[in-house]
C-alpha cells in the first residue's frame, strides 16, 4: 500500500492527530481488486469529523469493501487511504475504530454481557481497567435497548437484537469513527428510529464520526453527508439537500437514480469513440 | 497487570502478546464451553469409557492392555483437542468474530495461546481423570510416575489444538474441519505404533512415521510405561511433542491474516 502524505501539513504534532483539520478519512487513487475484479475504481473523497456520512449504494457496488479497507481488514488496497490521519491498518487505529459487520459477529453461545465483557477486555485489558469496563458495558447495554436481555444467550436473540449486540460492540471504548456497514437492516421502524436517535446522539455528544452505509434510501434524508456509489465508483459526494436541489428531485432516491441514469448516459457515449 | 494510573482513553498497546489479553480469550473460550454442558461431558468421559472397553476387550493378556492403554492415554487428548479446536476456530473465521478480533488491538498470538490455554485447562481434567481411572482402578501397569504420563498428555492436547488450529484455516465448512481428521489424524495413528511396532513396518513407513510427531508421544508413554526414571529418550521424546506443537502453533498463528480479500 502506498500511502503518500496527505492533507495540508497539520501545525501540531503527529500524535495529536484529532483536529478538525485532518478529516476522519481521506481517500486518493483508492483502488480494491479482489481476485479478478476490480471492486474500487480510483476513489477520491473525504469523510469530515463529527458528521455521520451516509454510504448508499446498491447491493454490490463495494459499500462493504470500501469500509473494510478503511478498518484495515481489506487485502489488496492501493492508493492513499488515511484514517484519523494514519494510513489506514495502522496499529493505533485498532482502538479508534469501532466496526460493525454486516452479519452480526457475536459468539452465540455467550449471553450479551458476556459478549462485550469479552470484546471490553480485549480494547482496555487489565485489571486496573474492570471498572471502567464494567461501566462501559452497562452504559452500551442500555444504549442499544438490550437491558432486559443483557444475561440471554446471543444465539437465542431474534436477528434485529443479535445486530444490535453486534453494534453494542463497536460502541464499546467510544471510538472517534465507527464504521456501520448496513447497521439497520431487518430492522422493524421503532428501533430504526431509535438507532439513528442514537447515531446522532453520539455524533453530536461524543463528537464522533460515523460512516454508514445503506441500501435503504430513506434512511439518506437522516444523514449530514451522502456518498453515493455505484459499480465501484463514486457518483456524488454533498450533502442531501445539495443533491436534491442539483438534480432537480424530491427525494435522495430519485437524485441516485438520476445520477445513475447520467453515468449510464456518459459510459454510453464514451464507447463508441473507442 | 498493574498500570494505576492510565489517562482514560491512552490506547492500549498492541504487543504481540499479552497475558490479560491472553487470559481474556481464555476465560471466553472456556465460557462459551461452559453454555455446552454436553460437549464438555462428552469430552471428559468418552476417554474414560474407551479405556473401560479396552481393558475388558483385553481381558485376557493384560500387557497388551498395558501397551495400548498407556498409548490411548496419550492419543485420546491430541485427537479430542484436535477437533475442538479445528471447529472452534472454524466458527470464529466464518461467523465473522475473528475478523472483528483483527481489527482490535489483539495480538494474534493472544488468541492462540488463549485458545491453548483454554484447550489446555479441559485436557489436564480429561487426563487426569483418564490416568486416573486407568492406573488406579483398571490395572494399568506403569513402571514410571503417572504425573509424567500426565505431561505427555498435556503435551499430546497442546499439539491436537496446533495441528486444529492449522488445519481450520483451510477448511472452508465444518463437513471439511472434520474430514481433516482421518486426514491428519489417521495416518500417524496406524504410523505411530500403537498396532505393531515402527520398527517392524517397512522401511518407508518407519521413516515416515520417524517424523510424524504422534509417533513420538506414544514413544514418550511407553517410556514412562517401561522405566522408573525419566529416560534420556523420554525427555528427547517430550521435547520433540512440544517443539512440533510450538512450530504448529506459529504456522497457525501464520494463517491468521488481519487483511483478507
Amino acid at each position: 500500500m502506498v500511502n503518500k502524505a496527505s492533507g495540508p501539513p497539520d501545525d501540531h504534532d503527529d500524535s495529536t492527530d484529532r483536529g478538525p483539520a485532518i478529516p476522519a478519512v481521506h481517500a486518493d487513487g483508492l483502488t480494491v481488486v479482489r481476485g479478478p475484479r476490480t471492486v474500487l475504481r480510483g476513489l477520491a473523497f473525504d469523510v469530515p469529523r463529527g458528521q455521520i456520512t451516509g454510504l448508499l449504494g446498491p447491493s454490490g457496488c463495494g459499500k462493504s469493501t470500501l469500509m473494510r479497507s478503511i478498518v484495515g481488514t481489506q487485502a489488496k488496497v492501493t492508493g492513499t487511504l488515511d484514517v484519523l490521519g494514519r494510513p489506514a491498518g495502522h496499529p493505533t487505529l485498532r482502538t479508534r475504530i469501532g466496526y460493525v459487520t454486516q452479519a452480526p459477529s457475536v459468539y452465540d453461545d455467550l449471553t450479551v454481557r458476556q459478549n462485550l465483557d469479552y470484546f471490553a477486555a480485549i480494547l482496555a485489558p487489565g485489571r486496573a481497567a474492570a471498572d471502567r469496563r464494567h461501566s462501559d458495558v452497562t452504559q452500551t447495554i442500555t444504549d442499544v435497548d438490550l437491558t432486559t436481555h443483557a444475561d440471554s444467550l446471543a444465539g437465542n436473540l431474534s436477528g434485529g437484537q443479535r445486530s444490535r449486540v453486534s453494534l453494542a460492540v463497536a460502541l464499546l471504548g467510544a471510538p472517534e469513527l465507527l464504521v456501520l456497514d448496513e447497521p439497520t437492516v431487518g430492522l422493524d421502524p421503532v428501533l430504526r428510529r431509535d438507532l439513528w436517535n442514537l447515531f446522532h446522539d453520539i455524533a453530536a455528544r461524543r463528537g464522533a464520526t460515523l460512516l454508514i452505509s445503506s441500501h435503504v434510501m430513506d434512511e439518506a434524508e437522516r444523514c449530514h453527508r451522502l456518498l453515493l456509489m455505484r459499480e465501484g465508483e463514486i457518483l456524488a459526494d454533498d450533502t442531501p439537500e445539495a443533491l436534491r436541489t442539483r438534480t432537480h428531485a424530491d427525494t435522495v432516491e430519485e437524485a441516485f437514480l438520476h445520477l445513475v441514469d447520467q453515468a449510464v448516459e456518459a459510459s454510453r457515449a464514451k464507447e463508441p469513440t473507442r | 497487570m498493574t498500570t494505576t494510573t492510565t489517562p482514560n482513553l491512552a490506547p492500549a498497546p498492541t504487543s504481540a502478546l499479552s497475558l490479560s489479553r491472553t487470559t481474556a480469550t481464555a476465560a471466553r473460550v472456556l465460557r462459551q464451553l461452559r453454555h455446552d454442558p454436553r460437549t464438555i461431558a462428552m469430552m471428559i468421559l468418552i476417554p474414560c469409557v474407551m479405556l473401560l472397553l479396552l481393558r475388558y476387550v483385553f481381558d485376557g493378556s493384560p500387557r497388551t492392555f498395558d501397551s495400548i492403554g498407556a498409548s490411548l492415554l496419550g492419543i485420546f487428548p491430541l485427537i479430542t483437542m484436535f477437533l475442538v479446536t479445528s471447529i472452534a476456530t472454524l466458527r470464529e473465521r466464518t461467523s465473522g468474530t475473528l475478523e472483528r478480533l483483527l481489527a482490535m488491538p489483539l495480538g494474534k498470538g493472544d488468541l492462540i495461546a488463549g485458545y491453548a490455554l483454554a484447550f489446555g485447562v479441559l485436557a489436564i481434567i480429561q487426563s487426569a481423570l483418564a490416568t486416573g481411572l486407568a492406573v488406579w482402578f483398571l490395572g494399568l501397569d506403569v513402571i514410571g510416575s503417572p504425573w509424567l504420563l500426565l505431561l505427555v498428555a498435556l503435551l499430546d492436547a497442546l499439539l491436537g489444538t496446533a495441528l486444529g488450529l492449522f488445519v481450520s484455516a483451510f477448511a472452508a465448512s465444518e463437513f471439511q474441519a472434520v474430514q481433516f481428521m482421518p486426514a491428519v489424524i489417521f495416518p500417524q495413528l496406524l504410523l505411530c505404533g500403537l498396532f505393531t511396532p515402527r520398527d517392524n513396518m517397512h522401511p518407508v513407513l518407519e521413516t515416515i512415521s520417524d517424523v510424524l510427531p504422534m509417533s513420538y508421544a506414544v514413544d514418550g508413554m511407553n517410556e514412562v510405561l517401561r522405566h522408573t526414571d525419566m529416560t534420556a529418550t523420554f525427555v528427547r521424546d517430550a521435547l520433540i511433542v512440544a517443539g512440533c506443537a510450538l512450530l504448529v502453533l506459529g504456522l497457525g498463528a501464520a494463517t491468521l491474516r488481519r487483511r483478507t480479500a
